[in-house]
């Protein structure tokens, strides 16, 4: 069952200079798909886009199956997306809990409560310490917090924009590591990541963008011989792919 | 000095607390300076005044004053229906004007040169519907009563200070206590990211007129009631607005009310101690000094 799929998606901020030029693929759900390319590529901009956070200026998204092109991302959490952005992903002037009940508001009333116990029950750290304000979190803590209030309204696909950027390397394995537990939970999950190694790690497929087009799509195993990875970046199987 | 400066200061710092309510939040979460505002106060005090008219003539019962106060029950009546007309220009102000600014992702110049431009049209069609000549909700005397320590007060000042302080304590509390006060912090801080939260930022946004211009259609009304209404009577109070949302913090609801309340009292005591004339320039002192002092105002956040 498809859970996402794009079909020659175009999107950028002016529609004379598109930064996506017509990608089209299909995720399953309960697949766990990494976005490589490099940087200027067009990955970022491409989530975005599908988030509702950037202007598409052609083509179309389909959320489990229904045309959701130019919605607005709050009309797009509502039906089932949940994206992390790579920066500024928390209210740091609010507390954790009231960053939680936020995103709770759109579940049913007597779900609310519940559903923000079960996200403090799996990120520990926030857990601990539910009226600190987010503004106090360290920088993987606050990928978790902002993990946690994606998961919190069960998303059919999560979408996270680099989560491990700027992290020192023992956050990264701790992020990835949360990454791994939420995978598991069967939701649907798209990874932009710039930590080629522990994106392929964690994820089943790889799709590579170059200069704004789709380079590659295969299982990620393919890929974890760097040479092929580094032509793809580099131009040269580049070129001919997107040719 | 004369300890009566306090309770002049109190009312003053009220209207200009409630004013500065809604300058704060629009600043906010809006995040331009609304030059309108003012004009919001004098819109709402003129609509009041023109619903008082209309019940006036549909039942002369609601106008005779019910003591202690120099007004009868129609003057909070058409109050009710002034707060509904005041938010309806400010909501209609937006689709047709800072709307369409919004959604063509305008520099907050222009936004504020636009509201510059839509203030000088609000003043000048209510000169040309009302004409300059002051208006009065009563003319009924009221004496003031004394409250001990050498100050007095009217009925219709106690009552002013304690509605201020009710609406200021309610107002709080539902931007800290409530879903939608969560949503209004959450757009003030990022208006992107509330709506990958799912807020709905469009709706944020129309609670936020509408909170605003209840705000200054109330002090709009309790500036009338105490002194007069005048078409200019709300762009004389933009400095003293502009000086409490900065001196409290801009997006600090206590914080412009406490704002309010310094102007009003700094307003009181430099009227007794260096005379009546140097009245205006206190908020433009307060207002520099804030910010070369503490530009994020008392309950501001300095920006990271």
């Amino acid at each position: 069952m498809t859970a996402l799929s794009l079909a020659d998606l175009q999107a950028g901020y002016d529609p004379d200079l598109p930064i996506v030029k017509g990608v089209s693929f299909t995720v399953k759900k309960g697949e766990a798909v990494c976005i490589l390319g490099p940087n200027g590529a067009g990955k970022s901009t491409m989530i975005k886009a599908v988030a509702g956070l950037v202007r598409s200026f052609g083509g179309q998204v389909h959320l489990g199956g229904r045309d959701v092109t130019g919605l607005a991302s709050h009309v797009l959490v509502r039906n089932g997306m949940g994206f992390v952005p790579q920066t500024e992903n928390i209210f740091t002037r609010l507390s954790i809990t009231e960053n939680l009940q936020i995103a709770a508001q759109l579940l049913p009333r007597q779900d609310r409560a519940g559903r923000i116990e079960a996200m403090l029950d799996m990120f520990p750290d926030l857990g601990s310490r539910p009226r600190e304000l987010a503004g106090a979190l360290s920088g993987g803590q606050r990928q978790m917090l902002a993990a946690a209030r994606a998961l919190l309204t069960e998303p059919q696909v999560l979408m996270l924009d680099e989560p491990s950027a700027g992290l020192s390397p023992k956050l990264v394995a701790q992020v990835f590591d949360t990454l791994r537990r939420i995978s598991q939970t069967g939701v649907t999950l798209i990874l932009v990541e710039q930590n080629v190694r522990a994106a392929l790690a964690l994820t089943d497929r790889a799709l590579v963008l170059v200069d704004g087009k789709l380079a590659h799509d295969g299982p990620t195993d393919a890929l974890h011989d760097g040479k092929f990875l580094g032509e793809l970046f580099l131009g040269n199987r580049a070129d001919e792919a997107i040719r | 000095m004369n300890p009566q400066a306090i309770i002049d200061g109190l009312i003053s710092g009220s209207t200009i607390g409630l004013g500065a309510i809604g300058l704060t939040l629009t600043y906010s979460i809006l995040r331009f300076a609304n030059f309108t505002h003012g004009d919001f106060l004098a819109w709402g005090a003129y609509l009041t005044l023109t619903v008082a008219g209309v019940l006036g003539g549909l039942a002369a019962g609601l106008g005779a004053p019910v003591y202690p106060f120099s007004f009868g029950w129609g003057l909070p009546l058409a109050m009710f229906g002034g707060v509904v007309l005041t938010v309806a220009l400010t909501l209609g102000l937006d689709r047709i004007l800072f709307g369409r600014l919004r959604a063509r992702g305008a520099d907050a110049i222009i936004v504020v040169m636009a509201s510059f431009g839509a203030s000088m049209a609000l003043r000048s069609l209510l000169e040309f519907i009302f004409t300059a000549k002051p208006a009065y909700f009563t003319k009924a005397l009221q004496i003031a009563k004394p409250l001990g320590l050498g100050m007095r007060a009217t009925p219709d000042q106690l009552l002013m200070i304690g509605l201020t302080a009710l609406l200021v304590l309610a107002l709080h509390l539902l931007v800290t206590r409530s879903a939608t006060g969560r949503a209004m912090r959450a757009v003030s801080e990022n208006p992107g990211l509330a709506g990958v939260y799912g807020v709905d930022v469009d709706k944020v946004i129309r609670v936020t007129w509408i909170i605003g211009a209840s705000m200054a259609c109330i002090a709009g009304v309790m500036a009338g009631l105490l002194v007069q209404i005048r078409p200019y009577m709300g762009f004389d109070l933009l400095l003293p607005l502009f000086s409490a949302a900065i001196l409290g913090g801009i997006g600090s609801i206590p914080g412009a009310m406490l704002g309010g309340l310094i102007i009003g009292l700094a307003e009181a005591f430099a009227v007794q101690i260096v005379g009546a004339e140097w009245r205006a320039a206190i908020s433009f002192i307060i207002l520099v000094l804030v910010l070369m002092l503490r530009p994020q105002g008392l309950f501001g956040q300095r920006e990271a």
